[in-house]
């Protein structure tokens, strides 16, 4: 019933010329999108990887297991000294991701043009 | 909808997750019949989901012999709705999540369900129903919330 999440992984440079791994989401981000989100997550070489910016763009719905799973993500990153941004998000999951605190520790952008700028 | 005064939808989902979205697609339908803003068709949106989330997991315990029951209600100035299960309801409120907590692994990442659903309406009450059956959450959102 839940729309498969799907992800995959672009490796773009920022304008200041710092390697960015972008991990882009589609579908629903929910209890069965561990794989998607946590498993891309974790493929990604933590050696190498400092940058890593989430796509948002294409996902309609994120319920509280979901976000669950982004802030686990997070706490994965946040261990791996990997700083976090996303972009992408609607008006409606800013403000939650917001509420629960997770602006806290990934930074929230409009766009990839913005985020990238920033990074 | 403004020549209809009063009106009831009820839906009955499977206890399976995924059919939230169910639900949430027909509350999110009558609310902008009701002429609701886009941003509290949202926030309703996600209260309901995530209100039949905790009917079907933890009220019917994933069980899909059991149904949740969604009824809306729309009056004039405001769209009540109940999520029923057969669970023996929720014994006490959520805690507001701690990012920092969660982060440091001290807080279950999961559980903000509660906290979305008290957030994003403006009334949100839980009644455990009588002999640990037909419990409810019943969440409340008015035309005339400011944005």
């Amino acid at each position: 019933m839940q729309s498969e999440t799907k992800s995959r992984v672009d490796q773009l440079t920022s304008p200041a010329g710092h390697p960015v791994s972008v991990l882009r989401f589609e579908g629903d981000i929910a209890s069965t999108s561990k794989e998607a989100v946590l498993g891309a997550y974790q493929a990604l070489p933590k050696g190498t990887v400092k940058l890593i910016l989430l796509d948002f763009s294409k996902v309609d719905y994120i319920n509280s297991s979901g976000i669950a799973l982004v802030i686990q993500l997070l706490m994965e990153a946040n261990n791996s000294g990997q700083k976090v941004y996303a972009f992408g998000l609607s008006a409606h999951f800013t403000k939650v991701f917001t509420m629960v605190g997770i602006t806290k520790y990934a930074g929230l952008f409009p766009s990839q043009a913005e985020a990238i700028a920033a990074l | 909808m403004s020549e209809i005064k009063q009106t009831t939808v009820e839906v009955r989902l499977p206890s399976r997750m995924g059919f939230e979205k169910v639900a949430m697609s027909t509350a999110a339908a009558v609310a902008k019949l009701m002429g609701f803003p886009e941003d509290r068709v949202e926030d309703l949106k996600t209260a309901v989901a995530e209100a039949c989330i905790n009917a079907i997991e933890h009220g019917n315990r994933l069980n899909e012999k059991l149904s949740a029951g969604v009824v809306l209600s729309a009056s004039v100035d405001s769209l009540e709705v109940k999520v029923i299960d057969d669970g023996k309801g929720m014994s006490k409120q959520q805690a507001k999540p701690d990012i920092d907590r969660k982060m440091h692994g001290e807080e279950d990442p999961r559980g903000m369900g509660m906290f979305l659903i008290q957030a994003l309406v403006d009334e949100a009450e839980w009644v455990a129903g009588s002999a640990g059956k037909s419990s409810y959450v019943r969440l409340v959102i008015r035309l005339d919330k400011e944005a």
